[in-house]
């Protein structure tokens, strides 16, 4: 059965979201959800939340305490959590229960307020069995980085100019968190290097933030006054953290996901059929990493795009016209913001940071040591 | 939901030791390899059969962020595999599972549960459940809110100790008698020892299958008729303690005629009253055959593996309808009912 996102809405991110509780900053993000998709509290079936570890705020299931705020009481509550790609598969989840009949209209809900607590270090852990993650996802994922540059030997500047451009996009977004009109290459290679070889400037922030979706049924989405996005694909892999012969660099879980969603969506040539791509890419550098993951680019190619410039809006493929990760990081919504602004493209609705004429839209989330995949391609007609 | 549906089966389910404490590590994977192994010498499946993976798992249980990632290793997850998790008991996983076998992109699911409970002071550790605001603060821990509820429901007429007393003695097969067990001191007023679940470590898997695959792994499928799942307020001041209208809902939606036995995720001994009457269960419904939650309370599989207990009396031909039943949060906040009959 066919499903379509009616609607999208999200919070103001930021890095502390003070005048707001957990409950108040979700709903920010569902009352926008609702009054974009043209629809009531009583339209809703079921809620779907996603967020990502429970110790960023302290909170154990907060889902259980946030259900009277989300609408939630004597419905059907689902609670998701697959680490950093647990907004994408909030509403791969969400759309699963429409696709397979048993809803006709679902909210997905992520979230996240990192300002309860400090992500680095509820992220720095001692798993059983393997090496401890000290000073958090950066430590963890640059020298990932460094075996990129190693390989494919991109020079040293592409990773800032994905910064600029990601920060400038976010210039255009009202809801960004980083809004940096003014970045150039020289003041991102002259910030502060954190994990060699991210700059301050090319490492995500920390934020908090929402984003909500509702999702219908055919009946529900040929009854919407306004355009939707049709979902046409939908895909999830997994591979374990580590194992002899992982490939930190291109992993096989990205790539099968991938490989998975061009068939399902009917593409053959993803660069020249997708219009826009909303890409989670929390270190610069993991542009052209998942560029060549996806599919978009040979191995050892993806950076050739990014630094020709066809990764701007305007260019061949533009890639994260919101601002992407690298403006606004509340990371257990991270995922959905990717999923929500592809649809945002291809129903007209992404305002300033529109991609002209986009039809084809796709929305990729990752997480854990690269090993979580959720994507989905989104289309401003049905798929035929 | 249409009658052209697909139909879905449990076909085979298998629960580690119930212990207070097990050697593992809290990624669970100790756990979960040996019931694994169980599942696929039942079935014949391997590894690669399965089309799906979905778990239920705590971070909070585990103390530590992200725990269920490496629980990824009990499957040996290379090539990578399709697979989810929820922050929730297996049971809202395999409810995930389900939906993912309707819509037909998988044949076969594994679903599994896993706690160790051990790893922390359980009734402390659920006490951040609540309200972070004006609840939580105040560290009502998870015995002392089911004591609250027990106290309502006596004060109501609803229940009484003897009666708690005597479903202890019933499910764990304890020799005392209900004399013996009211002389034994208060953990909280009303609630004694006999009246709270076992704090447990421990793992449940269940196989699901489709149709014709249902029927080559396995002689009697349990056919999943209904499942149904509902949540309730938090507030206590917003909920009528003594029932739990989810459990009524996601009841009334599911069951669709008698069942001949039920398994009640039922951690404390009131609980089980509650939920009888909040399901709508007559006297002639045999309840938790297993023991039930109150025999082994692994947190995180034990719904999970209530749905499997019923599965397998349908499995053993020893009963045509069965009912599974799944809780989450302080109270019976949240309830989930599986409905499975044998063809």
């Amino acid at each position: 059965m066919r499903a379509a996102v009616l609607g999208t809405g999200q919070t103001h991110h930021a890095a502390r979201r003070t005048d707001v509780s957990m409950a108040g900053l979700c709903r920010e993000a569902v009352d926008r959800a609702l009054e974009d998709s043209g629809s009531t509290w009583d339209d809703i079936d079921a809620v779907v939340v996603g967020k990502a570890p429970d110790l960023f705020e302290g909170v154990m299931m907060p889902e259980l305490y946030l259900a009277d705020a989300l609408g939630a009481v004597g419905k059907p509550l689902l609670r998701v959590h697959t680490a950093g790609s647990v907004g994408g598969a909030t509403g791969i989840v969400a759309s699963n229960l429409v696709r397979a009949g048993v809803h006709q209209r679902v909210l997905a809900l992520a979230w996240e307020k990192q300002s309860e607590s400090n992500a680095m270090w509820a992220l720095s852990i001692n798993p059983p069995f393997h090496m401890p993650l000290g000073a958090g996802a950066g430590g963890y994922f640059a020298p990932h980085i460094r075996a990129y540059i190693r390989r494919s030997g991109a020079p040293n500047h592409v990773g800032a100019m994905v910064a600029v451009k990601d920060r400038r996009n976010g210039s255009l977004n009202p809801f960004a968190h980083l809004r940096q009109a003014e970045i150039t290459l020289e003041s991102v290679n002259s910030s502060m290097m954190l994990w060699d070889p991210v700059r301050y400037d090319e490492t995500c922030p920390s934020s908090d933030g929402a984003c909500a979706v509702v999702i219908g049924d055919q009946a529900a989405a040929e009854a919407s006054a306004r355009p939707v996005a049709w979902i046409h694909a939908t895909a999830m892999r997994t591979e374990p953290t580590f194992f002899a012969g992982k490939d930190h660099v291109n992993p096989q879980a990205g790539r099968d996901a991938a490989a998975a969603l061009w068939q399902q969506a009917g593409i053959t040539d993803p660069l020249n059929e997708i219009d826009a791509a909303e890409i989670y890419v929390p270190f610069s550098w993991f542009e052209p990493m998942w560029l060549e993951n996806l599919g978009f680019a040979e191995e050892g190619q993806g950076w050739k795009l990014t630094e020709a410039g066809e990764t701007r809006i305007g260019g061949r493929l533009p890639v994260n016209p919101s601002g992407g990760v690298l403006c606004s990081n509340p990371i257990g919504a991270s995922g959905l913001l990717r999923f929500a602004e592809s649809a945002m493209q291809v129903m007209g609705r992404a305002g300033a940071h529109q991609v002209p004429e986009a039809q084809r839209a796709l929305g990729h989330a990752y997480g854990g040591g690269s090993q979580f995949f959720s994507m989905w391609v989104v289309g401003a007609a049905p798929r035929p | 939901m249409t009658d052209t549906m697909t139909e879905v089966a449990v076909v085979a389910f298998a629960e580690s030791p119930r212990v207070r404490r097990n050697d593992s590590t809290t990624n669970g994977v100790e756990m979960l390899v040996p019931i694994f192994r169980q599942l696929f010498d039942t079935t014949g499946l391997t590894k690669d059969d399965v089309g799906f993976w979905c778990s239920g798992s705590s971070d909070y249980l585990a103390g530590r962020a992200f725990s269920f990632v490496t629980a990824v290793d009990a499957i040996g997850a290379f090539p990578p595999t399709s697979e989810s998790h929820v922050e929730m008991d297996g049971a809202w996983a395999l409810y995930e599972a389900w939906v993912k076998l309707l819509m037909g992109e998988a044949e076969i699911a594994l679903v599994y549960g896993f706690g160790k409970s051990s790893a922390g002071l359980l009734r402390r550790v659920l006490a951040l459940q609540l309200d972070p605001y004006v609840q939580a603060p105040l560290w009502p821990d998870s015995v002392s809110i089911a004591a609250l509820q027990a106290r309502l429901g006596i004060e109501a007429g609803l229940w009484s100790e003897k009666e708690m007393a005597a479903i202890a003695i019933q499910r764990r097969g304890l020799p005392e008698s209900v004399e013996d067990l009211l002389e034994q001191p208060f953990v909280a007023d009303p609630l004694r020892k006999h009246d709270c679940a076992p704090i447990t470590d421990g793992a449940a898997a269940i196989v699901l299958a489709t149709g014709a695959r249902a029927r080559e792994l396995c002689e009697r499928p349990a056919w999943i008729t209904g499942f149904e799942h509902r949540t309730d307020s938090q507030h206590f001041g917003l909920r009528d303690l003594t029932t739990a209208a989810s459990a009524t809902a996601a009841a009334r939606a599911a069951i669709g005629g008698n069942v001949d036995v039920a398994e009640l995720h039922a951690p404390f001994t009131h609980q089980e009253i509650l939920l009888r009457n909040a399901l709508g269960l007559g006297d002639a419904v045999r309840i938790s055959p297993s023991g039930g939650a109150l025999d082994g309370n692994p947190m995180f599989a034990a719904g999970l593996a209530r749905i499997g207990w019923a599965a397998a009396e349908i499995h053993a031909g020893r009963a045509g309808r069965a009912l599974g039943h799944a809780t989450s949060g302080p109270a019976l906040q949240q309830n989930l009912v599986c409905v499975m009959e044998g063809r």
